[in-house]
């Protein structure tokens, strides 16, 4: 009821200051949020190596696309994933993948807490998403090293995505 | 049993375990209690003394594959080959909620044909029993990657050496004891680095195998251990543990050791290690292969 109200009020009057980014075809729209960069939950690694060892942009894309199709089959949290909007969800992890890798990108999504608040995601399931990340990252061969580079970024939003 | 202060200690620290543990573990919460779920090699591996941790140190790291949602468990059995004896360790630990760890683990010292050179029958073994409880205080190793807090445990290791009268012929105080200690973990991620320190309140000869004081008092030992991930399955590292020097018939040296674990899958760790457990009961250099196998859920 809150939300609904703030929504409701604010959103007439910060939709004309919000910097929404451009969703892609087939997108659900979403509540009103303010844009930016803090919402990807860490600050963008400095050392350019990391992207590169990613492959850049296409393997970061390569990457989040694995990683979703992993995480939607995977019997201990394909549940979660059944409601959600798989094409902002791919959208919004290549962006925040490559803002921390400290590629040429900007995060327009949601913060962490935001974007979670409602899954009910327990620390198992957590390390079930991490897993299939692992394995995304192998299958683009990306070294052990820079994978553990995006997960130490990952890791601390624990806090905020696990409720449960 | 006399209720001398050391033994009322002791019986102070086993109660408050188990009414800890009650409390944890509570029938109202049992709705939750799910197995399983923690990431390959972050329950560590199982210690000499059945806590979990390195080959020869407590790591604050809590058994199992458990979450802080369930409950896990680990067995360990584990084999040091040395020039002049045999050390076996097997036992089981039970980690509830990724919060409080109970174990308990065996220990033998075989003597084998060095047993006669001491005086002893041949093939005399020494041996002890091991109660262990662990508390994580603070912190997260794995996940908390942006402070330095590491994760932090406290514990209590309860142990009884075999063979009363012998020990106390060698010089030992005590036929058992207990030890206490806190230990820190870190996981530096970025650089796929792990770091350990422990320090540990002893009075424990070779790990209370040749039983519990002598020519001086408990004090407090440190142990460190390093540790480079080179894949989620595979650690590679080192260890170093200090230890009491009480027993004048002989030397009794710090341990090391060179390990590798390596996670088979998430119930079984494999390690190996190249272990110097220094002189032990006037037999110098006794280095050797340290083998584990460590099952859990
Ligand atoms: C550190 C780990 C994680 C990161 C960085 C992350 C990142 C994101 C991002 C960027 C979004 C989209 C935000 C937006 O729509 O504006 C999102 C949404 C979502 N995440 Fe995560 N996530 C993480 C962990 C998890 C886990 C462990 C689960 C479940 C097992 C999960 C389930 C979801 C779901 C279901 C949505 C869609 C919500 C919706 O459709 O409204 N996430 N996450």
């Amino acid at each position: 009821m809150y939300r609904f109200c703030v929504a409701a009020l604010a959103g007439p009057l910060l939709s004309a200051t919000l910097a929404m980014a451009e969703p892609l075809p087939g997108e659900l729209p979403v509540d009103p949020y303010e844009a930016s960069n803090e919402n990807a939950g860490a600050a963008p690694l400095e050392n350019p190596d990391v992207f590169v060892a990613f492959h850049g942009q296409a393997g970061i894309d390569r990457i989040v696309d694995d990683l979703v199709d992993r995480v939607i089959v995977d019997p201990r949290i394909e549940g979660i994933f059944r409601a959600s909007d798989l094409v902002r969800l791919r959208r919004t992890l290549k962006e925040q993948f490559c803002y921390l890798l400290g590629g040429p990108c900007d995060y327009t999504g949601r913060d962490m807490v935001e974007a979670h608040k409602d899954q009910g995601i327990t620390m198992r399931e957590f390390n079930a998403l991490v897993e299939s990340l692992q394995l995304a990252m192998d299958t683009e061969g990306v070294p052990f090293a820079m994978q553990n580079r995006l997960i130490a970024k990952l890791a601390p939003m624990q806090r905020d995505v696990v409720t449960r | 049993m006399a209720l001398t202060p050391s033994s009322a200690i002791r019986n102070n620290t086993i109660l408050c375990c188990i009414a800890f543990w009650a409390s944890i573990a509570s029938p109202s919460a049992a709705e939750d209690i799910e197995p399983g779920g923690k990431l390959l090699l972050t329950r560590g591996i199982s210690s000499v003394d059945g806590t979990g941790g390195g080959g020869i140190v407590p790591w604050a790291l809590i058994t199992g594959n458990e979450t802080d949602r369930g409950i896990g468990a680990t067995a360990h059995l584990t084999s040091v080959m040395l020039p002049d004896f045999d050390v076996v360790s097997y036992g089981a630990g039970i980690g509830l909620r990724d919060r409080l760890e109970m174990s308990y683990s065996h220990q033998t010292l075989d003597t084998g044909s060095t047993g006669p050179k001491l005086g002893l029958p041949d093939g005399y073994t020494f041996s002890q029993n091991v109660l262990a409880a662990k508390v994580r205080i603070a912190g997260d190793a794995v996940y908390g990657q942006d402070t330095w807090l590491p994760q932090i445990a406290i514990g209590a290791i309860y142990k009884k050496a075999d063979h009363g009268d012998l020990l106390a012929a060698l010089g030992a105080e005590d036929d058992d004891g207990v030890e206490f200690y806190v230990s820190a973990t870190k996981l530096l991620l970025a650089q796929s680095l792990l770091l350990g320190a422990t320090l540990r309140y002893t009075e424990a000869n070779q790990n209370g195998l040749l039983g519990f004081g002598g020519t001086s008092d408990a004090s407090i030992y440190p142990e460190v251990s390093v540790g480079y991930l080179l894949s989620k399955r595979l650690i590679i590292g080192g260890e170093y543990r200090a230890k009491p020097d009480n027993l004048t018939f002989a030397q009794e040296d710090a341990w090391m050791d060179l390990f590798a674990a390596y996670a088979i899958n998430d119930a079984m760790t494999m390690s190996a290690a190249y272990a110097d457990l220094g002189s032990i009961a006037t037999f110098d250099d006794q280095r050797g292969l340290y083998l584990s196998l460590q099952v859990g859920f």
